[in-house]
């Protein structure tokens, strides 16, 4: 039964085929086998599981699509009781008092809670290797990355770990690793989730949203926990439709929009193919397909880490080792307990962008660096705005190539910022995007096909996303191992 | 253009972060090498172009201004690694 969705598994609680504590059971016996190997989990809550499926089905009745279903939260997601750690030194045993409001949302509906899941520390890094605990290992192949920040997250749904996971999504952590590892990622419309309660990396960029075995699982998950929220200022009042309306499976007159720039940016033909491989699909579907452009593609990367690093330089102000988390010892004055406790408690990473966003937000250095970035943001924003008039649906590949090995990029920060390159735009433009399966490289390892849309138009992500795994099998394939 | 180890120094001073002097040399290239990647900006013209922010078109999003009760008071100060003085975080000294 772990190789459900939450569409089947749903039907399978309601019909009592299965008992929600038999399906948590099952998981959890699956974390236990393949685990070791894997390491998606950075904390695993077998107690608190077994709990909340007992709740389940006492309660008995299943009516919300997630009663009873067991799902896994990104370690930055905040969990009353239990440790929340961002997979980082300084947060190594913090215990969060509250819940964040999406973890809320989705008890309310009565999903069960495996556990925590691998990130790079502060969600800063497209392959976990940032992670405090070590890398979480590709499903498809041990030796390579399973994509990051959200590598847990799309590794435990791939590899059925758990029916589904919430990952978070600043330039692409939830889509690049749903491509590299082959699960649905579904990044929103900025504010179309709310983050209290998520330990932030870039505040006017971070998005949290689920990770899933088909687009339809995508959408149940986004009804339980879009919409406006008193907890978080920057939720705008859109009203959230009945998602499971646009579940369709054809795709006659919808206008798809292929961007030029996204099949030169350094992808692979493999990668690439696949994609056109797609498209091709969807026109036969009934989409209509037309070339746009998208210029500033190739000045996304830079703006995306001058902007993102400045927030991420002042949000992590706060570990300073007085209010919680770790604290140096032998300290003279206050000043040393700040410097020493981060010095110690940071890694390489979280370090680079402390250095780096102070360098752009320093005198002398803000309009050159952040607000010129700010500027060209406003410009892309724009040209999606232009693009969002012709056409319903942009579509791209998610990465420009397939997993990497593991070690392979570590050493040169500007390599593995590139790897983003396909995916960060669409954070700057505030937009909403899907990474779904399209095909395997002749190495056997995940392709990811990315679906773009206008701001708070998740709807045409779920039809086009739909109506295309209506029509292939990709996401059905699942890594032996 | 490249980052002297005393310019990575005083960053490191700004944002109260100890380095390493490994670190600091590590930096110094790193940065330099980002910060030069950055400079393709310059080729796009910005002048008549107003920053952005909020990305939604959200402007002043205002809560009442109400004391509320916080339930979870003792439990977040009992997460310092400092000692705990009539409820109040006792640190060092400031100099």
């Amino acid at each position: 039964m772990i190789n459900l969705s939450i569409a089947e598994a749903h039907k399978g609680l309601k019909e009592k085929k299965f008992s929600a504590t038999e399906l948590a059971k099952a998981y959890l016996k699956r974390i236990k086998e393949t685990d070791g190997n894997l390491h998606s989990y950075v904390t695993v809550t077998e107690d608190v599981a077994l709990k909340q499926a007992a709740e389940a089905d006492k309660k008995g009745k299943f009516e919300n699509p997630l009663a009873g279903i067991p799902m896994n939260l990104k370690d930055v997601v905040c969990t009353a009781g239990i440790k929340t750690t961002a997979c980082s030194k300084i947060l190594e045993n913090f215990v969060p008092p509250y819940n964040a409001h999406v973890y809320d949302r989705l008890r309310e509906a009565g999903a069960v809670l495996l556990g925590k899941s691998n990130t790079d520390e502060f969600t800063m890094g497209s392959s976990s290797e940032n992670s405090y605990f070590g890398a979480t290992k590709n499903p498809w192949d041990f030796t390579c990355v399973a994509g990051g920040s959200s590598g847990g997250p799309a590794a435990s749904v791939a590899a059925d770990q758990a029916c589904f996971s919430i990952g978070t999504d600043t330039g692409g952590s939830i889509r690049q690793p749903a491509s590299l590892c082959s699960c649905v990622g579904l990044k929103v419309t900025y504010g179309r989730v709310p983050r209290e309660g998520v330990i932030p990396y870039a505040s006017s960029f971070d998005t949290i949203g689920p990770l899933t075995k088909t687009v339809e699982d995508a959408a149940l998950v986004l009804q339980a926990i879009a919409g406006k929220s008193e907890r978080d200022a920057t939720t705008p009042n859109v009203p959230v439709p009945d998602y499971t309306k646009f579940l369709k499976n054809d795709l006659k007159g919808m206008k798809i929009g292929v961007p030029k720039e996204f099949f030169e940016q350094g992808v692979e033909k493999e990668t690439a193919d696949a994609v056109m491989g797609g498209i091709e699909v969807m026109k036969k579907l009934g989409a209509i397909v037309e070339e746009v452009s998208l210029p500033l593609t190739k000045y996304a990367i830079p703006v995306y880490y001058l902007l993102v690093k400045s927030e991420a330089s002042t949000n992590l102000a706060r570990y300073d080792g007085i209010k919680y988390g770790h604290t140096a010892g032998g300290a003279k004055d206050l000043e040393e307990i700040y410097i020493k406790s981060r010095q110690e408690g940071f890694g390489p990473e979280v370090k680079r962008a402390i250095m780096l966003g102070t360098y752009c937000l320093s005198a002398g250095y803000f309009d050159a660096f952040y607000l010129k970035a700010a500027k060209v943001r406003a410009l892309i924003k724009k040209e999606y705005e232009e693009a969002f008039k012709k056409v319903d649906v942009l579509v791209t590949p998610t990465s420009p190539f397939p997993a990497f090995k593991i070690g392979e990029k570590t050493e040169d920060p500007l390599a593995m910022y590139m790897a983003d390159i396909l995916t960060v735009p669409i954070n700057l433009a505030g937009v909403c995007g899907m990474s779904v399966p399209a095909g395997f490289s002749p190495a056997g390892l995940p392709i990811g096909m990315q679906l773009i849309a206008d701001q708070f138009k998740e709807e045409n992500l779920f039809h086009a996303g739909h109506a295309f795994q209506q029509a292939t099998e990709w996401h059905k394939k699942k890594p032996s191992f | 253009m490249k980052l002297t180890h005393d310019e990575v120094k005083k960053i490191a001073k700004l944002a109260r972060l100890g380095l390493s002097e490994a670190e600091v040399e590590k930096f110094s290239v790193q940065l330099s090498d980002i910060l030069d990647h950055a400079k393709m900006l310059d080729e796009i013209d910005t002048s008549k172009v107003e920053p952005i922010a909020q990305i939604t078109g959200l402007t002043n999003v205002n809560f009442k201004d109400e004391v509320q009760n916080c339930a979870v008071t003792d439990e977040l100060l009992k997460q310092s690694p400092q000692p705990i003085h009539n409820r109040m975080i006792k640190v060092k000294s400031v100099f």
